[in-house]
């Protein structure tokens, strides 16, 4: 027994009994026959992924992609401005805001939610105001709506758009934009052909790590959805710890998986493409 | 953009990041439990805070469980880093996916693979699941932090270690360990963050025996309000932020020497 066998023993075993098992199980666990008592019992079957398109599940599917795609959307227009403004501060100055920006990560996240509930609420202080400066004539329906869900999405999700984004900037040789316009490219012609195409793998990134995990976020349609708003969080959360439905529960978090693959795909020929291009390294995510 | 137009641009991201946070500290001290309008000035929420039994033992635990998970994961996350960059084995390749893997998984994903195998296993959920389940999605952050910190560093020194006589055990903690320090803290720090914030993944793995703030609060805040919860959102904000500045200083600290 020595220390180089204990550390490489500690590495396989911890990371094949907590992550490889349980995600061949869970594959495994789609394509069982669900079971009241036993959960999931043989034989093997493809009827969960069946069921996973019909009307019904398909619509709440669709309906929260829906929901993601915009707040990722709407996070990426705030973060990308953001990373740049961040990006060309001095570094101290740059060590403060990014300190900022993750500080609310220290109160949990279902408390921030529900700090949107409060702000967002009947008389909560957005319609106080607004209807205290006579721009609305009452007070609005703001929660439980689209908007409260995407609201909230947003809110606890810009970090993670801001972060890779912000990596790309500060990655970004400044000399390219110097030998830009020493060419004579005007600045949309610099921003289109130079900063954007550079930042893209943080964009990607950001996307990544903000649109799938956005789909689970069942608290948050929870508390500012109400019953219409429902998030793939929320169906995959109703069919394993209520309905007791584990195969079908376990058919949609594989789907959620395949599309992470497909969209990490994406993402390495992206980063292969402006390796090529702009000589950067693939540290964004 | 003008220079004035970019702060205030930053400045509304921060008013939008903070806001929200602002109110429930300030109605934290508001008589009125709605947080309508302003009422005047009071404890009473915090007294009620320490008197809800339930939320206060909830609150203790989700700090047990931070504070365990981020030390193990710091500990199991530095060997691993460790292993990873010294040695060569079998499964080295499979090893660095794994933790990719963790990485990338939306939460929920991971909370029901993690709900799956404690079922496999026969581990009762409470503690333990969540403590695993906990150290195991914190573990690729450290790893990455302390990883990049051992390619920043000589690697003559290990073999100097070497030389003079030093196992790898010795040269681990006599070498390795006080340099890879800074990063091992913030690690630590990331860890414990990510445990703190988690709602998904302690959701399916918590059990009656064993409640965690998340679950607490959820269903304190479902239907009404809580003007305990304002309350314990202003102490974990105030005792977080002096929590992060303590553990700049020491950062800072480290880097000086």
């Amino acid at each position: 027994m020595n220390f180089r066998f204990l550390a490489i023993a500690l590495t396989i075993s911890w990371l094949a009994i907590f992550v490889f098992l349980p995600h061949l199980l869970l594959v495994n666990t789609s394509l069982l026959t669900p079971h009241l008592e036993h959960l999931a019992v043989w034989p093997a079957t493809l009827d969960n992924f069946q069921k996973v398109f019909t009307p019904l599940y398909l619509s709440v599917f669709l309906h929260s992609l829906e929901l993601s795609a915009i707040a990722t959307i709407i996070c990426l227009l705030i973060a990308y401005p953001f990373a740049w403004i961040v990006s060309a501060h001095t570094s101290s100055v740059r060590a403060w805001l990014l300190f900022l920006l993750v500080l609310p990560f220290w109160t949990n996240s279902l408390i921030r939610t529900y700090a949107i509930k409060i702000l967002l609420g009947k008389n909560g202080v957005v319609n106080t105001i607004m209807t205290g400066l006579g721009l609305w004539q009452e007070p609005m329906q703001l929660l439980y709506t689209e908007f409260a869900v995407i609201f909230g999405l947003v809110y606890l999700l810009l970090p993670f758009m801001v972060l890779p984004i912000y990596s790309s900037f500060d990655k970004l040789d400044p000399t390219l934009l110097e030998a830009g316009r020493d060419l004579g490219a005007h600045t949309l012609q610099r921003f289109a052909r130079i900063i954007l195409p550079l930042t893209m793998p943080g964009i990607i990134a950001g996307f990544l790590i903000v649109f799938l995990p956005a789909m689970g976020m069942f608290y948050i349609a929870d508390l500012l959805g109400g019953a219409k708003n429902l998030l793939l969080g929320n169906i995959i959360k109703n069919l394993f710890l209520v309905a007791r439905d584990w195969p079908l529960g376990s058919a949609f978090s594989v789907i959620m998986m395949s599309i992470m693959a497909l969209m990490l795909l994406v993402y390495a020929r992206v980063n292969h493409y402006v390796q090529r291009r702009g000589g950067l390294d693939d540290q964004n995510l | 953009m003008t220079r004035t137009s970019r702060w205030f641009f930053l400045m509304a991201v921060f008013i939008y990041l903070y806001a929200p946070i602002a109110i429930l500290v300030v109605n934290s001290f508001n008589s009125s439990k709605y947080g309508h309008s302003w009422k005047g000035f009071t404890w009473k929420w915090y007294d009620k805070l320490l008197d809800n039994n339930a939320l206060m033992q909830a609150f203790w635990h989700s700090l047990t469980v931070g504070l365990l998970a981020a030390s193990f994961a710091a500990v199991i996350g530095t060997l691993m880093a460790f292993s990873l960059y010294r040695y060569r084995f079998a499964l080295k390749k499979a090893a660095g996916g794994m933790l990719f893997i963790v990485m990338m998984s939306p939460d929920i994903v991971l909370a029901i693979t993690f709900l799956v195998i404690f079922m496999v296993l026969g581990i009762q959920l409470g503690f333990w699941s969540l403590l695993i389940s906990h150290i195991t999605f914190c573990l690729p952050f450290v790893v990455i932090v302390v990883y990049a910190r051992l390619n920043g560093f000589d690697g003559n020194l290990l073999e100097a270690a070497k030389d003079l006589g030093a196992g790898e055990a010795r040269a681990f903690f006599t070498v390795v360990l006080p340099l890879s320090m800074p990063a091992i803290v913030s690690g630590w720090l990331l860890s414990f963050t990510l445990s703190l914030d988690d709602v998904i993944v302690s959701s399916f793995v918590t059990g009656p025996s064993y409640e965690i703030l998340p679950i607490r609060v959820f269903s304190m805040v479902k239907i009404g309000v809580s003007p305990e919860v304002n309350a314990l959102a202003a102490l974990m904000l105030v005792v977080s932020t002096i929590l992060v500045l303590i553990a700049q200083l020491f950062i800072r600290k480290g880097k000086n020497q």
